[in-house]
Formats: structure tokens, C-alpha cells, sequence
């Protein structure tokens, strides 16, 4: 009954998908003032359809939770003697499932955006509404024709077949849901943004019923990007962080794009400037996060997290893609030039900034964008490349240093017009900062040069977060301000993590027998012993590491390599010592002939600062969509005070004589 | 300057940027691209000393020796023809390395034509192949499928 009730609730869906596009439509066509018959039903529509998506989600995580193997999907990607809560993440730890998650979240996005968004005009929104159930209606077709999740065997399973042991960790809990509401946040601001050109209500109130959705995105993309970043760090075992891996290049290039959305989109309801621009960020941002999902689910790119491969459903999500991007190009191009332009301003002020760095942004993403796609156009020519950081890391550095200069100094600018020797104190210290810092490291030792300029970088930017605060009453800060003081020092933690981890990691790579010391640095590594583990469905080799440092206590690692029986497949666990000031990364390999074990242990000095930081520009950005709510509730509630008072005196103005 | 001008130059400067960052890729591209090499191909028109590139094929049968130091592997990887490239890695195999394998190393070739791998790509599950080597010939696409399929048909 599971399967049968989930796939009824998904047809259900997508007919109310239809239901709210006509009903959005007609909206639409009703002229200002006059109401259609058939608009009402837009809002109820898609609120509806997001509980039977959800409805149906929850169906197949139920089949997931107790087993179905008369369910393809199950059968196919579960065991029964997985532990619960990888039986649970298992639902999206496969194609189907991870659609229909996709699908779930979209839908749910688009009942809370009909649900609570009453600020926008009646025909802006159902133009939104009609757009966002277009959507949903092309991702409902994929999954009912293509890959629906609650097939039925016609005979069920003994067994099941078992989870990618990759992808058995707590990180998948995390990782694809935050990414997936991310890229289906951007779906949102998509729709917002073809409501308000196909309307031309282009304006501050559109910016900031927008925002908390670009936010919103903006904040899960960063999560589970940073989360992601430390799955692949301590679960494949390679002592890397960022393997600009296309998979990774996929969640990374909408989140440059929301990045550049999100700034323009506050230029927006602060200065009624970059109007065209914004809505151009919201088509290419919503266009990223269809390209990632094309790219990661049509199995084109093979990488560790190719675990789906069907030609067939890549024709299906290209066509989708160059449907909706296509066509928001199209309307684009036919109303951009209805949109009047907005306010202006002279190129040194903080919308110059603004612009200098979206502009900045754009690049790194079509820097990102060509390197990820360039091995499958050489394909076509029948040659094979890869494209790995000796592209990406110049590359994008080339774009990235300009901007994190201009960042620094950006948030101190006037809206509107300012002189730059006004902030010449700031600039100075900014300035002195750098040059220290590259002073220092440059003169330390011989350090690779990009690792360098992080560093110089990260502490002046570091330190130009604050500089907003200079000068102002902390306790009368707006809280959206802290969020971006956050944002940007959080920034600087991570470029601090990233440049310390190129330049100042240690590493050593040793056979030892079971009671051999090897140093590395100021550690001083012993391997114990070795020992055969077992857990519920692997078994494994453990290897007893202590590490000391210097005349300190020995602290014991336990590194692995895993054999899981259900798949068969082999993984290696690391094992982590954090301190403070890093991180002690230690794996164990193969024996070698003569008895002795492979052991590799890495130093990575303030490596975890690179997930701090990500932790607080995610922070940042909660900061931010919690001190605009602040500011709405209570510009709202002064409307309101207002108009009673208004109502009071009509009511004791005496009425004139007829 | 009039409102209309200077959406202008923003879009020409946003173009000009964006171009710009377009012919940077393509040029870098050209120069960073990690090109793919079979053995024969390898042993025919071999790139240059110390170029970055990628060499995929299968490891010899009997060829693989750990050196004294217990990380440092010497093997052999062959492709469809008689050529077989030396290969020379020091580091922890992939969980699957094993003779008559298929594997990717990302390297460069020496001086004295040894392929110096700083990276081994091998199978890791039942359903990553390296990507370059689904192309390989039918029995040792057979003999890879025989080996690596498990439970359901």
C-alpha cells in the first residue's frame, strides 16, 4: 500500500501543478484591478500540492525504514541489516529517491512562498505561481515517466543490494538535503523573478520579498557545500579538501551565483539600482542549480559520486533545462527593455563595490563553468582531458584576489557617491595589513605564492569585516549588519584554513612494523598494533596509532580500511586528532610483503578553520534574513499603527454638512 | 552621465570581464588540460618530460613490486597492444589495486621513460569504472563486468 499510496499522491500532485500554472496564467491575463474566476484556485493549489509531495516523500522513506523489497528502489539500494539511520539516508542516497526529495522540497518551497508572501501584487504573484508550478510540472514528468521511485518488483527480493559504503555517514544525512533545498530556494527566487519582469514590477518591493528567499538558498547552499567539503575530506581518505571534482564544481557554481544575487538583489531594495541585472543573476542562478542537477543525475560526468547512469534520464533533464532557461532568456530578452532603469551612481560608492564584485563573481563561475565542461566538449572530439587545480586554482585566483580586495573595503563605502580619501584611514590599515603579512610568510620559508596571498588576504580581510563597526553604537548595530560582518569575517577563517592547509602542511608516508616510531614535524608517530574489527555489515583492519607531540600525553588514533560486504567494496576510514591549531589526518594501508603496514599522517595546521568559516558566512546569512524579518514585522506593525490613527482622527473629524 | 549611458557601461564592462574570463579559460585550458594517454599511444608519441598527464590501462600480470621502503610500488600497465609503460608511485594503493586491474595514474613521464604517478585511480566499487576505460575491448570489459557484479540481474 506504500508504493500505491506515494504514487497516487505524486499524480495528484502534478495535476494540481497544472491546476496552479492555468490558474497563475489567468491571473496574469486579468488586467490591474479586475479579478479572473480561475485565480483564486493558484495559492490553494500549490499549498496543497506541497503536503501530497511531502506525502509522498515520507511514503518512500517508510518503504526505506522497514525494508519493502518488494519495491525496486529499496531492493535495490538497502539491506535489511543496515543500521536505521542509514536505511533512512539511504532514500536519497540513489537517483529516484533524491528526486523525489528534489521534488519534495520544491514543492514545499512553492506552498510556503503561496502561503505566506501577501506583500506582492495579485498578478506579480500569480504570474510567480504559474511559473513555479511549471517547474514543478516538468520535475513531477521526469519522475512519474523516468525514474519513479515506487516500482514494484514482480517479484519481491530476498535481499537487498545495500548502500555505496561511501555514502553510509552521517555527511549524506547532512549534505544533499541542505544542497537540494538550496538549489529549489533558487527555484523560488527563479519564479519571483519572471513574476516581476512579466508584470514589470521590477522594484525595492519586489527586492525584498525575494530576499529571504535568495537568503534562504543562499545559507543551505553554503551548508551543505561546506559540509560536503568535509565528507570528502575525512571519508575518502586522500587528505584533500576540495577536489574540484565536477560533482563539487556542480553545488559551487550556483552558490557564486546566489552569492552575486544576493548582493544585488539588497542593491535592489536599498537603492532601486541594478534592476535588469538582478533578474539576469535570478535566471542564471536558478539555470546553475538545473545544470548541477543535470550534470550530477544524468551520469554524463563519471566522478566518485556518478552512482546514477541512465542516458535516457540526461536527454530528459537537458530538455527540461533548455526549456526554463531557454524560455526565461526569451522573456528576458523581450522585457528587459520595459524595465525602466533604476537609480544611478557613481562608480566609487558601495554600489560600484557591489557591482565590481558581482561582476568579479560571474567570471570565477564562467572560469568554473568552462573547466567543468570542457572535458565533455573535448569528448565530442573524441579526446580525453581532465581539468583539475592546476586550471581551477589560477584561474580563479586571477578573479577572486581583485575581488577579496574590494570586498575588504567595499562595506565601508557610502550608497550613492563617496570619496575615497574618506575611508583613506581604513585603506591605509587594510593596505598595511597585507603587506605585513605577505612580509612575514615570505620571509618564514618558501611557500607556494597563492598559499601566501591567501594568507596576506585573510588577515586584512579579517580585520576590514570589523571596520563597518567603527565608530558605532554596538548595542544599536541593525542585526542584519552583524550578519554581514559575520559573513565577511567568516570569509577571511576560511581563506585563513585554505592558504594555511597549501602552505604549512606536513606530511609522511612510512611502512612501519607494529611498535616503530616515525616523526613528522614536531609529532612523533608510533603504530601500536594492528587488529581485525567487525561492525554491523563490515569488517575491517584497525590500525592503533599514538600520536605524541613533543614530550605531551600520546593520544590514540584508529584508522581503518573497511571491507563492507553488502555491496562488496573496500573504503579506508581516517582517523582525526583535532586540535585547536588542526588537524592530525592519519590512514592506514595495505601490508606490504615483509609484514610491515603502509601508514600516511598529514599535519594540516588550522585546517578545520576552513569549515569554521563556512559555518559562520552560514551564520552571516541567518543573521541577515533574521534582522529583515526583524525590520518587516516592525515596519509592518508602524503601517498598521498608522492607519488606526488615521481611522481615529476620520472618526473625530466631524463629517461636513451636506 | 544619463541613467541609460551608464547601464550601458555596466554592461559593457560586465561583457567585457566575462569575455575576458572566457579567453583566459580557453587559453589556460589549452596549456593545463591533463590529456589522456593509452600505453601504445604513450610509447608512440610519448608528451613531454614532465608535462602533467594521465595514463590509463591495465596493470601487468606479475609486474607489481614494492620497493624495500614498503610504500614505493613499480608496476607495468599495459592497453590493447604490446606496449607496457613503467610505472613508478609511492603512497597507499587504492582499496582495489590489484594485477589485471584497471587503473588511471595522474603523472608525468621521466627522462629516463618511467611514468612518475603522484595519483592512482582504480575501480573503488562494484560500479565506478575510470571513466577512460569503458572503452576498452570487449573481453576485458567481459572480464571487468564478470568480476564486479553482484547480487540482482
Amino acid at each position: 500500500m506504500i508504493a500505491e499510496i506515494g504514487l497516487a499522491a505524486l499524480w495528484l500532485a502534478a495535476a494540481l501543478a497544472v491546476l496552479q500554472m492555468i490558474s497563475g496564467a489567468a491571473a496574469l491575463r486579468a488586467g490591474d484591478g479586475s479579478t479572473h474566476p480561475l485565480a483564486i484556485y493558484a495559492r490553494p493549489a500549490a499549498i496543497v500540492q506541497a503536503v501530497l509531495a511531502v506525502l509522498a516523500f515520507l511514503m518512500l522513506l517508510r518503504a526505506f525504514a522497514i525494508t519493502d523489497l518488494s519495491i525496486k528502489l529499496v531492493a535495490t539500494n538497502s539491506h535489511s541489516m543496515k543500521p536505521m539511520i542509514y536505511k533512512l539516508t539511504g532514500t536519497w542516497g540513489n537517483h529516484e529517491g533524491s528526486m523525489l526529495l528534489w521534488v519534495g522540497v520544491l514543492a514545499l518551497a512553492g506552498g510556503l512562498l503561496a502561503g505566506l508572501e501577501k506583500r506582492l501584487p495579485e498578478r506579480t504573484m500569480g504570474a510567480t505561481l504559474a511559473v513555479q508550478g511549471f517547474i514543478a510540472l516538468g520535475f513531477y514528468a521526469f519522475l512519474l515517466f523516468s525514474s519513479n521511485p515506487f516500482e514494484r518488483l514482480p517479484v519481491p527480493a530476498a535481499a537487498g543490494i545495500g548502500l555505496n559504503p561511501l555514502l553510509q555517514d552521517i555527511g549524506l544525512a547532512i549534505h544533499p538535503p541542505t544542497l537540494y533545498a538550496g538549489y529549489v530556494g533558487l527555484s523560488v527566487a527563479f519564479s519571483l523573478a519572471m513574476g516581476a519582469l512579466l508584470t514589470r514590477e521590477v522594484n525595492p518591493n519586489f527586492a525584498r520579498a525575494m530576499r529571504p528567499w535568495v537568503l534562504g538558498a543562499w545559507v543551505l547552499l553554503t551548508l551543505g557545500i561546506t559540509a560536503g567539503s568535509y565528507w570528502a575530506y575525512y571519508e575518502l581518505g586522500w587528505g584533500g579538501w576540495w577536489f574540484w571534482d565536477p560533482v563539487e564544481n556542480a553545488s559551487l557554481m550556483p552558490w557564486l551565483a546566489a552569492t552575486a544575487l544576493m548582493h544585488s538583489v539588497s542593491v535592489l531594495a536599498a537603492r532601486d539600482a541594478l534592476r535588469t541585472w538582478t533578474i539576469m543573476l535570478g535566471v542564471l542562478a536558478f539555470s546553475m542549480s538545473m545544470l548541477g542537477t543535470f550534470l550530477v543525475r544524468s551520469g554524463v560526468l563519471t566522478s566518485v559520486h556518478a552512482f546514477a547512469v541512465d542516458p535516457e534520464r540526461g536527454a530528459f533533464i537537458l530538455a527540461l533545462l533548455l526549456i526554463y532557461i531557454g524560455g526565461a532568456f526569451t522573456i528576458l530578452a523581450l522585457q528587459a527593455s520595459a524595465v525602466s532603469e533604476g537609480k544611478r551612481f557613481a562608480a566609487v560608492s558601495r554600489e560600484g563595490a557591489l557591482v565590481f564584485n558581482n561582476v568579479m563573481l560571474s567570471a570565477i563561475l564562467a572560469i568554473v563553468l568552462l573547466g567543468t565542461l570542457y572535458p565533455l566538449l573535448a569528448e565530442a572530439f573524441d579526446a580525453r582531458v581532465s581539468v583539475g587545480p592546476p586550471y581551477f586554482n589560477p584561474a580563479s585566483a586571477i578573479f577572486a584576489i581583485p575581488m577579496f580586495l574590494v570586498m575588504a573595503v567595499g562595506p565601508l563605502l557610502r550608497w550613492k557617491e563617496d570619496k575615497p580619501a574618506r575611508v583613506q584611514f581604513e585603506m591605509l590599515l587594510i593596505a598595511a595589513l597585507l603587506i605585513a603579512t605577505l612580509a612575514i610568510v615570505a620571509l618564514a620559508g618558501d611557500y607556494p605564492l597563492l598559499p601566501v596571498l591567501g594568507l596576506g588576504l585573510a588577515a586584512a580581510l579579517g580585520v576590514a569585516a570589523f571596520l563597518p563597526l567603527r565608530g558605532r553604537k554596538l548595542s544599536r548595530v541593525p542585526t542584519a549588519v552583524w550578519g554581514m560582518v559575520l559573513a565577511h569575517f567568516g570569509v577571511a577563517v576560511s581563506l585563513l584554513g585554505m592558504a594555511s592547509e597549501g602552505a604549512f602542511t606536513e606530511e609522511r608516508l612510512a611502512a612501519v612494523a607494529p611498535g616503530d616510531t616515525v616523526e613528522m614535524g614536531d609529532w612523533l608517530i608510533t603504530l601500536d598494533s594492528v587488529a581485525p574489527v567487525a561492525g554491523p555489515n563490515w569488517t575491517a583492519i584497525e590500525a592503533r596509532v599514538a600520536a605524541r607531540l613533543g614530550e605531551g600525553e600520546a593520544v590514540t588514533l584508529t584508522p581503518q580500511a573497511r571491507n563492507f560486504w553488502s555491496p562488496a567494496q573496500a573504503t579506508s576510514e581516517s582517523a582525526l586528532l583535532t586540535r585547536w591549531n588542526g588537524q592530525l589526518y592519519a590512514v592506514i594501508g595495505a601490508q606490504t610483503p615483509d609484514g610491515r603496514w603502509q601508514l600516511r599522517v598529514w599535519w594540516k595546521p588550522f585546517v578545520t578553520f576552513i569549515w569554521y568559516g563556512g559555518l559562520l558566512i552560514a551564520l552571516g546569512g541567518v543573521l541577515a534574513i533574521v534582522g529583515r524579518v526583524q525590520v518587516d514585522v516592525k515596519r509592518r506593525k508602524a503601517a498598521e499603527l498608522g492607519e488606526e490613527r488615521r481611522a481615529d482622527l476620520a472618526a473625530l473629524t466631524p463629517e461636513p454638512a451636506e | 552621465m544619463k541613467a541609460k549611458q551608464q547601464r550601458m557601461v555596466l554592461v559593457v564592462i560586465a561583457m567585457v570581464a566575462i569575455i575576458g574570463a572566457g579567453l583566459m579559460a580557453a587559453w589556460a585550458l589549452s596549456n593545463q588540460a591533463n590529456y589522456f594517454y593509452l600505453p601504445e599511444q604513450m610509447a608512440e608519441a610519448p608528451p613531454e618530460v614532465g608535462q602533467a598527464v594521465r595514463l590509463g590501462g591495465m596493470v601487468q600480470e606479475g609486474s607489481l613490486k614494492t620497493e624495500a621502503d614498503g610504500v614505493t610500488v613499480n608496476f607495468r600497465v599495459t592497453g590493447n597492444g604490446e606496449a607496457a609503460i613503467p610505472v613508478r608511485y609511492s603512497g597507499i594503493l587504492p582499496d582495489l589495486f590489484v594485477e589485471g586491474s584497471g587503473v588511471v595514474a595522474e603523472g608525468s613521464l621521466q627522462a629516463n621513460g618511467v611514468f612518475l604517478a603522484t595519483n592512482l585511480l582504480a575501480k573503488h566499487d562494484e560500479n565506478y569504472v575510470p571513466k577512460e576505460l569503458e572503452g576498452m575491448t570487449q573481453q576485458q570489459a567481459a572480464k571487468m563486468a564478470a568480476d564486479t557484479t553482484v547480487g540482482l540481474q
